[in-house]
């Protein structure tokens, strides 16, 4: 571990008190910033200082902060998660930035996710795509033995790479076109790779493109942003095989 | 129905037709050799293998029935790339990043509707300086400079026009950069890619559109050649 050095840090954060009220940005300080804090715990000063003015703290997501459970967000510096690749905003620290420097923060830009309050933007389309068909319908009973059922290698990689997709939203943010393929892609690649999951295939592939198009999410023009953003480095083959499965259940039709 | 009611099937339409117009592209680029092959190698008795070319096309119901095609094809990707922008732009939202772009995507993804308009043009251009005189002019009956079937003279003569050559080298830019992102693109929404695959198809779109684009370019060459 580096030495601990402090910063200070110029915040440009986005403020906006509802969804339908006007937002704008507004300019903080915040000063003995140390390099070994979390950006949130760089936040959590921030809030600190204004809730000690009687000022309204900012409002954004965060929970696990060990980058597992998809909650936080943030589109730091013109990059969702901030500036560090295959993080995400909970694991970013502020010995990433220097010292007088300034940090944009602003909410998620798409209408899919519309802003609730300040960073915090509801992303519970998501949940809905989830529902949609985003599991298993049959009665699994216990689990099997080892072995019991065979699987590659390589298919039980992928899903597992697949499921990694903690939907965060990072992809639709970061996409020019407020796509959700690459989420939808996923769920869906985690369960079509499997033998368990791939007796409802069809029906759930046609099942969350068709609740991801009613919930006006965009259309995929592979600029690969999505990718590049994820901050568990999903691929865009999970999208290949989301088109492949979709096409085949339709044509099956 | 699907193709027009799902984000993928439009997407798969935008695939279909780009991908076919390539394949186009290609069978073009390899019959305008031909007008290469004549300024390289020009037969004795002064005639062109180029003109045997367009006389074999020329009005007949297979060039008349491919054109109508290319035409169905080229209002569909058109339509469809209208139509799939006005989408995203509502899924984006009205408020934009103030600071965006930092994401390293490649220039032509990024531009895909711009490039296409600039195609557009220059094949509005390519239309009025050959079809307009070669097919139509044979169709309706219109005396040219040349006969109809005279391609030799007639790309001989657009290519010795200074402003047309400017034209052509932007459309050949725009096309080099489209098909550089499409035609691996067309193949990722078919479902044809995968994790090894998709490096393959980035390197096939460059390979593919450099050879279609050189092509096309050698054609001006020879004309300029040929015009000294």
């Amino acid at each position: 571990m580096g030495k601990e050095s402090f910063l200070n840090v110029n915040l440009k954060v986005w403020r906006q008190r509802g969804p339908k009220e006007k937002g704008e940005f507004k300019t903080y300080r915040v000063e003995h910033v140390s390099t070994e804090m979390s950006f949130f715990e760089m936040m959590d000063t921030l809030n600190e200082q204004l809730i000690n003015k009687h000022e309204e703290p900012i409002v954004f997501d965060h929970d696990c902060r060990e980058g597992i459970c998809g909650t936080c967000s943030l589109y730091i510096n013109g990059r969702p998660h901030g500036i560090d690749n295959a993080i995400t905003t909970c694991q970013l620290h502020m010995r990433k930035f220097t010292n007088e420097c300034t940090i944009t923060v602003e909410p998620w830009r798409s209408a899919g996710f519309p802003v609730i309050r300040d960073l915090m933007v509801d992303r519970s389309a998501f949940d809905k795509i989830q529902q949609a068909g985003g599991y298993t319908s049959i009665n699994c009973g216990a689990a099997q033995d080892a072995n019991a059922i065979l699987i590659s290698k390589v298919d039980a990689d992928e899903a597992m790479d697949s499921a990694s997709c903690i939907g965060c939203g990072a992809c639709v943010a970061a996409c020019k076109n407020g796509s959700a393929m690459l989420f939808v892609s996923a769920k869906v690649s985690q369960f079509a790779l499997l033998p368990q999951g791939r007796v409802e295939a069809a029906r759930r592939a046609k099942a969350m493109v068709a609740k991801m198009d009613e919930l006006g999410f965009g259309n995929c023009t592979n600029t690969r942003a999505c990718e590049m953003e994820c901050p568990k480095s999903v691929k865009i083959s999970n999208i290949a095989r989301l088109n492949r499965e979709f096409i085949k259940a339709k044509l099956a039709d | 129905m699907w193709l027009a009611s799902s984000s993928i099937g439009r997407k798969v339409v935008m695939s279909v037709t780009g991908a076919s117009l390539v394949l186009f592209l290609t069978f073009h680029m390899l019959m305008n050799l031909v007008y290469v092959y004549d300024v390289a190698f020009p037969a004795a008795d002064g005639t062109h293998y180029y003109d045997k070319v367009c006389e074999f096309l020329g009005t007949n119901w297979y060039a008349l029935l491919g054109t109508a095609g290319l035409g169905v094809l080229v209002v569909f990707h058109l339509c469809y790339a209208f139509w799939l922008t006005v989408q995203n732009r509502k899924a984006r939202g009205n408020q934009r990043y103030a600071v965006s772009g930092k994401q390293p995507v490649h220039w032509a993804a990024k531009n895909m509707l711009v490039l296409g308009i600039i195609i557009l043009c220059g094949l509005f251009a390519h239309l009025a300086h050959f079809w307009a005189n070669m097919m139509y002019a044979e169709l309706a009956g219109v005396e040219g400079q040349y006969a109809p079937t005279a391609g030799f003279d007639w790309i001989t003569f657009q290519f010795s026009q200074p402003l047309n050559i400017a034209i052509y080298v932007v459309w050949f830019a725009a096309i080099w950069y489209h098909l550089t992102h499409g035609i691996w693109s067309s193949m990722q929404t078919l479902g044809l890619n995968g994790k090894q695959w998709l490096d393959r198809w980035i390197c096939i779109s460059y390979v593919w559109a450099t050879i279609i684009v050189l092509g096309f370019a050698a054609v001006v060459v020879a004309a300029l050649v040929q015009g000294m």
